[in-house]
């Protein structure tokens, strides 16, 4: 036996362990990333939540332009940022369509129903009566005070709003006017003097983006186009964590048949092969947190079809290590030439696997993406696991001849 | 070594055994395609599901009820379990799925609205349209990439063979009217992917042997020899992909169901026509190029 080697052997066996727990027990409570299995993003399958995509659709009164998509993209996104999800996303898709995704809501169908409805702009007094309403404002243009450079929001009244908000204004003096939209109060200008003419600035603002974007509110209280859903789904959270809870048993249970199998078939190498998996799938979790990959329910799928994958890398090296050692090699070049000749069928193999993987991720939406995307990941690091970790723990094992009977190796 | 090299069977002989028990397997499933189609879900239809609890055990006739009160007696109910119900219909606006749930809610003893999902007819059509870009995107980027590392004829034997695949699957899945939706179109593109994938280690195998060709072995040897070396490896790969997907079928989450059902079927399929497909239409490639050969020296 040489003990330098099976040292390091336990050395490697050691810090994988470890590995292993830190990424899923919470062994530091205080460190922020850690067990990192928790920085997975998990999808909206996964943790329930609602993916919806809306598309502006012609009316005559209201034809679809780019700006008036535009507008309706921001008076959504502030409807849907009143949830106060994490990370909502608020995405034009060509032309026409507008794709919202919310996770982790408790009614997403009621999530969906607010999006879509007609929104309602108000002018208020301070005892709360409503005064004008949006459909009596014509525009509202963000500009900069002439003298002074100061960002201000123009309003203009329709005639019959310029009238009233000339009585309300010439009542109010002193006073502020609430400015309220889908009951949320979004300016409150103080009245300076009556305004007969139904023009009128708010001001100041910080920048002329600012006013901007205001404006853009203001003259769109309400959606300026009709708004339809072409698409919706919605995941609540018991299914999406019952969802969760059945795929990791599935995982944990698929997982362990596969390493009694190799365990049973290769033996020794099988044994090896099992160790690399573990590695295999502690480098793609890693991978995972890191590069933010949101988990979908198909995706799971993939990451369990990529073990089968990491699986197939081995088994075709032990074929042929098999037949060297039939050839008469020794336990190391058996080793070498296996991996050698392995190397080529594994690369043409997985490339054509990555090709279909691409082609999925091209075209795929939503979680079919998430398929493609845990698939390739999953693909690469079964190929670095194979030809690099498998190759060096065998080596490893032969070389500390802690195993010398070559039927354990499979001979 | 004599004990090894003695195989129970050839593999490329007798092809016309595997091209015939392929054949009997595939056409039942394509006239099933053409009479009753695809049990396309609302995908690729259109239309609005919902998956519901209940709070209290629940019949089909209760929900039935409630639902032909808003005129929908064509909707397809489907029981999981005493409390669970999956629900198709047309298409339904926001208010009517609303007005619909807020009457289960009141009238069948409060409900949990676990999904629900409305597709517009046009996504539909995109969804249809993206699957088949896609499945022709992959033949040829994979035809491809075989015709550059291997030979043509390879690259148009192994997407016959996955021809052969994707025609098994569609036919299981039209001859028992399984619920066909998008997960589908990535199974069956991982299908493409895996059984490609067998056919690359083989192929890769016969690449190398065809280097090492001894004086006088043929062409139907070296593949069957090449076959044999291969099969071992073959098998275990395939069970190892079956035991996750098993696992995943009967403990993995409803939703992915028909998904893993479609691998499964797939996965299969795609090992034998990697075997017993793939490399025997090669052959038969092979020899019809040499066959023509002496003809064209003539003209």
């Amino acid at each position: 036996m040489k003990w330098d080697k099976l040292l390091k052997l336990a050395g490697i066996v050691i810090i994988v362990a470890a590995v292993a727990v830190l990424a899923v027990k919470p062994v530091f409570p205080d460190v922020k990333w850690l067990p990192f299995t928790k920085l997975i993003k998990q999808g909206l399958d996964l943790q329930g939540g609602v993916h919806v995509v809306l598309e502006a659709v012609d009316t005559p009164e209201a034809p679809v332009t780019p700006d008036r998509v535009k507008q309706a993209m921001a008076i959504i996104e502030n409807r849907v940022n009143a949830y106060g999800v994490a990370e909502p996303l608020v995405q034009q898709q060509g032309d026409r369509r507008i794709i919202v995704e919310l996770a982790g809501i408790k009614d997403p169908d009621e999530a969906v129903r607010n999006m879509i409805k007609t929104a309602y702009l108000e002018f208020k007094t301070e005892d709360g009566t409503t005064v004008l309403t949006g459909r009596q404002l014509k525009t509202a243009i963000e500009g900069k005070n002439p003298q002074s450079g100061v960002a201000e929001v123009n309003l203009e009244f329709e005639p019959d709003g310029a009238k009233i908000f000339a009585e309300v204004t010439a009542a109010n003096v002193g006073k502020r006017i609430f400015i309220v939209l889908d009951d949320q109060v979004l300016q409150a200008p103080q009245v300076k003097e009556a305004i007969p003419n139904g023009k009128a600035q708010i001001s100041p603002y910080e920048s002329l983006e600012e006013a901007h974007n205001i404006a853009i509110l203001l003259r769109s209280g309400a959606l300026p186009v009709k708004v339809e859903v072409m698409e919706k789904r919605t995941v609540g959270p018991t299914l999406g964590a019952d969802s969760l809870d059945k795929s990791i048993k599935a995982g944990i249970i698929g997982l362990s048949a596969v390493l009694i199998f190799m365990l049973v078939y290769y033996r020794l190498p099988g044994l090896v092969a099992d160790f690399a998996l573990i590695v295999y799938a502690l480098i793609v979790l890693l991978i995972f947190a890191a590069l933010h990959v949101t988990m979908t329910l198909p995706g799971v799928a993939g990451f369990l079809l990529s073990l089968g994958m990491a699986v197939d890398a081995n088994v075709i090296i032990f074929e042929r290590f098999r037949e060297e050692m039939w050839a008469g090699k020794t336990l190391q070049s058996a080793i070498d030439a296996g991996f050698k000749r392995a190397f080529v069928a594994i690369f043409d193999s997985n490339v054509t696997t990555l090709i279909a993987a691409a082609v999925l991720y091209y075209f795929g939406t939503g979680p079919i993406k998430g398929f493609a995307v845990t698939l390739s990941i999953g693909i690469l690091a079964s190929m670095f696991t194979a030809i690099t970790v498998t190759r060096y723990l065998l080596h490893l094992v032969a070389g500390s001849k802690l195993v010398r009977n070559l039927k354990m190796y499979g001979a | 070594m004599m004990l090894r090299d003695r195989k129970p069977f050839h593999f490329i002989r007798p092809r016309k055994i595997w091209y015939t028990l392929s054949i009997l397997i595939i056409i039942p499933g394509i006239i099933s395609l053409f009479i009753q189609g695809l049990n396309l879900g609302i995908d690729f239809k259109g239309g609005s599901l919902l998956d519901l609890k209940f709070n209290q055990p629940t019949a089909v006739e209760q929900v039935r009820g409630v639902l032909e009160e808003f005129g929908l007696e064509g909707a397809s109910i489907q029981r999981s379990g005493e409390t669970d119900f999956l629900v198709r219909t047309r298409e339904l606006s926001e208010d009517e799925n609303l007005n619909i749930i807020q009457s289960f809610d009141q009238k069948l003893g409060g409900v949990t609205v676990q999904r629900s999902e409305r597709v517009g007819p046009v996504i539909g059509r995109e969804l249809i349209r993206n699957a088949l870009l896609a499945l022709g995107a992959a033949s040829v980027l994979i035809v491809v990439y075989v015709a550059w590392r291997f030979e043509f004829k390879q690259g148009i034997a192994a997407i016959i063979a996955l021809l052969h695949d994707t025609l098994v699957v569609l036919g299981v899945f039209s001859i028992f009217q399984i619920e066909v939706d998008s997960s589908f179109v990535a199974a069956v593109l991982t299908i493409i992917g895996y059984s490609i994938n067998d056919t690359i280690v083989i192929f890769d195998r016969i690449r190398e042997n065809m280097l090492n060709r001894k004086k006088g072995e043929n062409l139907e040897d070296i593949i069957n020899n090449s076959l044999w070396q291969t099969l071992a490896r073959s098998i275990n790969t395939v069970l190892t992909v079956l035991i996750v997907l098993a696992a995943l079928f009967l403990f993995g989450g409803a939703t992915i169901h028909n998904m893993v059902l479609a691998l499964l079927v797939g996965i299969t399929s795609g090992a034998y026509s990697s075997i017993f497909n793939a490399s025997p239409i090669w052959y038969d490639l092979k020899r019809m190029e040499n066959r023509r050969k002496p003809m064209r020296a003539r003209a």
